[in-house]
């Protein structure tokens, strides 16, 4: 069985996020960029599956630009056989999706799984939009993911519950929390990630259909109104005026 | 030209996700001199259910009513969607940001060949022809202005970010034409439902009452639900409270969790780490409890309460039950 796992170079969760005067770049100086914790997810459930059948390969994918080596190489650390890079600054998730799907189309991985969605744009639409792009099935929300042979039995987030679904691979997920357990990579890990491979490869022509303007930072608040802790009876009135009670 | 909106069923009932996504629709066909159809899709719905859609200015239903499409089956959906955008003459669709919008949105847009703008949290404008609209980013760090270059253009809706918006009109209710491919019903099938609970869900919650380390264990957790309960407010949890088991996953809000918009947010002993603050940021009110002063969730509150948790909600549980009766 042959995975591709779709991986986004993320700022770190506790990054304090700003952006330039014109606001169009996030300010990059100190920020940690990681894998988007979504995907990676979906890269140790991948890796589980080739531990236990023994065969098969995983493959880590991202569209970026040279500065997202540093997180393919990671993948490769925790376990991935083969990373490869789409040499094109993202531009947008459709853009992101031809790329991916291109690359897949004539390599008949049985998995292709990315996070149910990027901690940066928090679209949740590159994962869905390769699986149009291939017309293979496509789960999001996906918290477990069990195969055998052939079948895929698949459990996935919905509104106030959870729904279990069987399929054939090969399949499309996003996968989130519960998937898998992240893992540190050990010395061997990051020694073996010198010397596997990390193929940059030319992004094909996309249509473009959005573009990011600017961004900015959410309003402020006003400031915090101290109450009292024994005076319980202005948080009611706050309750009341708000109309929750 | 027009804009449709996918009124969104959860149980054959429409629902919040369906009216705030009516409300936003109707707002932005309005501005935009359109008119305005709405999709409802499912099996045997009444009449009276479908109309409900009116509440919130929609005055032109298309309804498709199919006996598998009790469950939701993502590329069936894509597929009524795209037929109904065709059929209404769309220019933009709308969706809710729900689990089931968040799923189809891709493979419709795909489909439909109409960029894709998701979590959009204000009032598309169109500028020069084109569709300009502000969204969510960096999980709630942020805000994105994007420009649509598509010829259609489908927006998300982020959860409470638009809130309702009733205007009521008298629905008309055309059926939509379309055969769904058999193949589409047949690659995923549902095997069970785990569980659907009755609680309030969480993204769509008005009023959330969450907990952190604060409660020093999961059976002290009594008095929240009770809060919450008597708020008719939804529960949540910080990550480090899900990560030890003492509530489950799917409650943790924050950035690598759940992100929320609610009206009102109550946060008991959450110190209010970046990546918590990044989920909850959005609430139109944040109301703190922690015995730390120095918390750093209080810079991010509208009201905060310096007090021990296993003081201030029980005083506070007993005055909002005085004030409701």
């Amino acid at each position: 069985m042959n995975s591709l796992i779709c991986i986004s170079s993320v700022p770190d969760t506790t990054t304090k996020i700003t952006f330039d005067a014109s606001g169009k770049e996030l300010n990059k100086a100190g920020v940690q960029f990681v894998i988007n914790p979504y995907d990676e997810f979906a890269l140790v459930r991948a890796l589980e599956f080739k531990e236990k059948l023994n065969t098969g390969k995983v493959v880590v994918i991202s569209v970026g630009e040279a500065d997202v080596d540093q997180v393919l190489r990671k993948a490769l650390a925790i376990g991935a056989d083969e990373a490869v890079r789409i040499d094109a600054a993202p531009r947008d998730a459709r853009f992101v999706a031809e790329q991916i799907a291109a690359y897949a189309e004539d390599k008949n991985f049985d998995l292709i799984m990315g996070g149910k969605e990027s901690i940066d744009f928090n679209g949740s639409e590159v994962m869905g939009m390769v699986a149009a792009l291939l017309g293979l099935p496509f789960v999001s929300f996906a918290t477990r993911l069990e195969i055998n042979g052939r079948i895929a039995e698949i459990r996935r987030e919905i509104d106030g519950g959870a729904e279990v679904l069987e399929g054939s691979l090969p399949l499309v997920l996003g996968a989130q929390k519960g998937m898998a357990e992240w893992r540190i990579p050990n010395m061997r890990g990051i020694m073996a990630a010198r010397t596997k491979p990390l193929t940059v490869v030319k992004p094909v022509e996309a249509k473009n259909y959005t573009e990011s303007i600017k961004f900015d930072l959410p309003p402020a608040k006003a400031g915090c109104k101290y109450i009292d802790p024994k005076n319980v009876q202005e948080v009611v009135k706050v309750l009341q005026e708000k109309g929750v009670i | 030209m027009s804009v449709l909106v996918f009124a969104e069923l959860s149980g054959g009932k429409l629902k919040k996700p369906a009216f705030e996504a009516a409300s936003y629709a109707s707002d932005f066909a309005q501005s935009q001199n359109l008119p305005l159809y709405a999709l409802v899709a499912g099996h045997n719905v009444e009449e009276g259910e479908i109309k409900r859609i009116g509440e919130y200015g929609v005055e032109k239903v298309l309804y498709f009513n199919h006996p598998k499409l009790e469950a939701f089956v993502e590329p069936v959906f894509a597929g009524v969607l795209k037929a109904a955008a065709e059929q209404a003459g769309a220019r933009y669709a709308v969706m809710p940001q729900s689990y089931n919008g968040r799923a189809v949105a891709p493979r419709f847009s795909v489909l439909w060949n109409a960029a894709l703008i998701s979590g959009v949290t204000e009032l598309a404008r169109v500028e020069n022809g084109k569709a300009v609209v502000r969204r969510s980013a960096y999980s709630g760090k942020g805000v994105e202005t994007v420009l649509s270059h598509g010829e259609r253009t489908v927006f998300t809706v982020k959860a409470n970010a638009y809130g309702l918006k009733p205007n009521p009109k008298s629905v008309s209710i055309e059926s939509l034409d379309f055969s769904p491919a058999e193949k589409d019903f047949d690659a995923l099938v549902s095997k069970r439902i785990e569980k659907a609970s009755d609680k309030i869900s969480l993204t769509e919650a008005d009023v959330v009452v969450s907990a952190g380390r604060g409660m020093k264990g999961p059976e002290n957790w009594g008095i929240i639900e009770e809060l919450a309960e008597t708020l008719g407010a939804a529960t949540a949890c910080s990550k480090p409270v899900a990560d030890v088991h003492w509530r489950p996953h799917h409650e943790h809000v924050g950035q690598t969790g759940i992100q929320i918009a609610p009206n009102v947010y109550i946060a008991i002993g959450i110190s209010g780490a970046i990546q918590h603050l990044a989920g909850v940021s959005a609430s139109k009110t944040i109301i703190v409890i922690n015995k730390d002063a120095e918390a750093p969730f209080f810079k991010a509150a509208d009201y905060g309460i310096v007090g021990d948790a296993f003081e201030v909600v029980p005083e506070l549980l007993k005055a909002v039950k005085a004030a409701k009766n």
